[in-house]
């Protein structure tokens, strides 16, 4: 069976939806962003996939999306260090107050 | 399919890119056993010049002047007890030393031996090559993590944080490099080019690049390539944890490091990644800026008759060393007991001479040359990291990330923004 | 070149892509759950090279396997604790996440079969050789303002992230 564009979307809606769930569901932080990578990821692909039909816009958008979510990650782990310091804990419902 | 099987030998493009598979097959076949001889002898070769180096003589009992050193050593990781620490990750220590030796092997499917000599030519050659090491990163740190114990964990994290730290210098060197392709004025200046072209990531396309503009990159807008070139040498041996930034894994530091816990053959594992690494990127050194594949002087001395000329060093090198071996069987004491010793070595050097005869053979002459200039120009950069090891003190740490990071970043920049005015004014 | 088996490297790639990313969010230990995070995206760097993107799976490689992980890993080892891993790790929020898997779903279903029309029957030729040329000179000329911004935003986020680390100001 040949192999269409939309056999790559489903594989991009299905990592959308399990980062989505992972999102949602964990409670460890590093975990949420490891899902929002996820997330990002599945963006990719479908921009990968639909530059094949649409001219080599796709990728070059990709390569942004891509150096966008090292900055956000980079950020994210940084925000997470910080919080760490102060309150010893990384799960998510534990960080629950605006001033210490 | 025998007739497909032997059409590949007229064409004159990669095996990958010809899309002939079993060669495919063929050549990763006989890479993976050249680059196992090549951490043989250098297991041997480093045990040897280091002593040389400080007026000793090295490993002698085991063979002839210790030649089987290596397959003695080799005997005895292989028979070794294979210890888990308990409380170790058990998926996580098994997949640490399989994913080092998978990264430092999976980088010599772009390296070029020759202007077809290599497993596939890829469009992002040396992008593959950058990323695959970088890979390799992962496999320390696991390795690390996985062992359950303060001194690895320090000294992965060591290590991978060095690691991290000077692929960012090779990185801007290697960039530079790769904009010396697109620029493609002739001789040292570059001057009176034809015009510019589109760069190119990939290896033979570099080469080719060098080739057409008659200049091996280090040597071009004089000290530019020069220091892109000194960069990226400095950077690559911290890149590979080796002497003088060998601090995570040095015995009188932390214990042997990351690879503390391990014994036996995952350690062998470990050894054989890093000699694989080493070679890998002194290939990309050589590739990037020594002219690769190609002769020295290729336009300077040119034509047939230095064509020859220099078509008779490979055979000239074996003679040497067939030479220097039954000289130094001469020399051996003339005791009954040295006799296996010395008709050994003998036979050694009569194989090297052997070598040299059939290197001698005109087909052969023609065919060998490519291969042998890059294998040559690779050995003396595993010479010159010998060297290294036996000359420079370590750098303690906090020494070795100011240097990466206030020195070597900023250095290859302005190397790459003058290397980038200097093509276009 | 002609691409050969390509359904079987498709479905092994898509299975180890799905099949990690579950691993991903139902591991306990975080760092399983980063290894897992590689395959997923090595994998996806192979689907990119059978889309004939080969610069976009280098730069996936270097970028998020090689320096993304490698941070996550080492923020992972600089704050774990042994009793993490014995909490429980699931929030109670199962029921939202269903809920919002079956509205993902669906969408995704309603989007696809509404518009089979706008997807063209072939697809553009490629010219491999080039792939790296092209997107070089597309970012250099047609992109150039959204690179420019994106080298400003890696500043803004190095600097953020080193002054979120700092133990003092």
């Amino acid at each position: 069976m040949e192999i269409t564009t939309l056999h790559y979307l489903v594989v991009a809606a299905a990592l959308f939806i399990i980062g989505t769930v992972g999102v949602l569901t964990r409670r460890n932080v590093v975990i949420i962003l490891m899902s929002i990578e996820l997330i990002l990821n599945a963006v990719n692909l479908n921009l990968v996939a639909f530059s094949r039909l649409y001219g080599l816009h796709g990728q070059v958008f990709s390569i942004f999306v891509i150096t966008d979510a090292a900055a956000e990650a980079a950020v994210g782990l940084g925000i997470l260090i910080a919080f760490f310091r102060n309150k010893e804990t990384v799960n998510a419902d534990e960080i629950d107050l605006l001033k210490f | 399919m025998l007739q497909n099987f032997l059409n590949y030998l007229n064409q004159n493009v990669t095996p990958g890119q010809a899309g002939a598979y079993i060669w495919v097959v063929i050549y990763i076949l006989i890479i993976f056993a050249a680059v196992s001889v090549a951490v043989i002898a250098m297991n041997w070769l480093e045990r040897k010049i280091l002593a040389h180096m400080q007026v000793r003589l090295g490993p002698m009992r085991v063979g002839p002047h210790g030649l089987l050193q290596p397959f003695a050593d080799a005997l005895k990781l292989l028979l070794k007890e294979d210890i888990i620490p308990t409380g170790a990750d058990k998926l996580v220590f098994w997949m640490a030393p399989v994913v080092v030796v998978l990264t430092a092997f999976t980088t010599y499917i772009v390296i070029p031996f020759g202007p077809t000599h290599a497993v596939t030519d890829m469009n992002i050659g040396i992008l593959f090559m950058l990323g695959v090491a970088s890979l390799g990163t992962l496999g320390i740190i696991m390795a690390g993590w996985a062992s359950n114990s303060h001194y690895p964990l320090l000294g992965s994290l060591r290590s991978s944080a060095q690691m991290v730290s000077y692929e960012v210098a090779m990185g801007m060197a290697v960039v530079s490099a790769v904009l010396m392709t697109s620029l493609t004025g002739l001789g040292v200046y570059g001057i009176g080019g034809t015009g510019d072209t589109l760069g190119t990531l990939s290896m033979i396309e570099i080469v080719r690049a060098q080739m057409n503009q008659h200049v091996w990159f280090a040597f071009k807008f004089f000290p530019l390539g020069l220091l892109a070139f000194g960069i990226f040498a400095i950077a690559m041996v911290a890149e590979t944890n080796r002497a003088p930034f060998d601090l995570p894994e040095a015995e009188s530091e932390l214990t042997a490091g990351f690879h503390t816990e391990y014994s036996g053959f995952r350690w062998s594992l470990f050894f054989l990644a890093e000699y694989a690494a080493m070679i890998a990127v002194s290939s990309i050194a050589v590739t990037l800026w020594l002219g690769g594949w190609l002769r020295p002087f290729p336009h300077w001395l040119g034509g047939d008759t230095w064509d020859t000329a220099f078509s008779f060093f490979p055979a000239l090198t074996f003679f040497v060393l067939a030479g220097l071996t039954l000289r130094t069987t001469m020399r051996m004491p003339k005791h009954p007991y040295f006799k296996i010793q010395k008709t050994g070595l003998g036979v050694f050097g009569l194989l090297l001479g052997a070598i040299g005869l059939v290197l001698l053979a005109p087909p052969v002459r023609d065919r060998i040359q490519d291969i042998y200039w890059f294998t040559i120009k690779v050995a003396g950069f595993m010479y010159m990291y010998i060297w290294y090891r036996g000359t420079f003190p370590r750098y303690r740490f906090d020494q070795l990330m100011k240097l990466g990071w206030k020195f070597m970043i900023p250095a290859g920049i302005g190397v790459l923004i003058a290397t980038a005015l200097a093509g276009v004014l | 070149m002609n691409p050969v088996a390509t359904p079987y490297f498709f479905y092994g790639l898509a299975a180890v892509a799905v099949l990690s990313a579950i691993a991903v969010i139902m591991r306990r230990n975080p760092v399983h759950s980063a290894i897992a995070l590689i395959f997923t995206l090595l994998s996806l760097a192979g689907l990119y090279l059978m889309l004939y993107a080969p610069f976009v799976a280098g730069v996936q490689i270097i970028l998020y396997v090689g320096g993304i992980v490698v941070l996550f890993l080492f923020v992972i080892m600089l704050i774990n604790i042994d009793s993490m891993q014995r909490e429980y790790q699931f929030n109670k929020q199962w029921l939202v996440a269903l809920l919002a898997a079956a509205g993902l779903g669906v969408l995704f279903v309603a989007v696809y079969v509404k518009g089979q029309a706008i997807f063209p029957q072939h697809a553009i030729r490629f010219v491999e050789e080039k792939n790296t040329q092209q997107v070089g000179k597309m970012l250099y000329v047609d992109y150039l303002l959204p690179f420019e911004i994106a080298s400003l935003l890696l500043l803004v986020a190095i600097v953020g992230a080193v002054v979120m680390a700092k133990k003092r100001i």
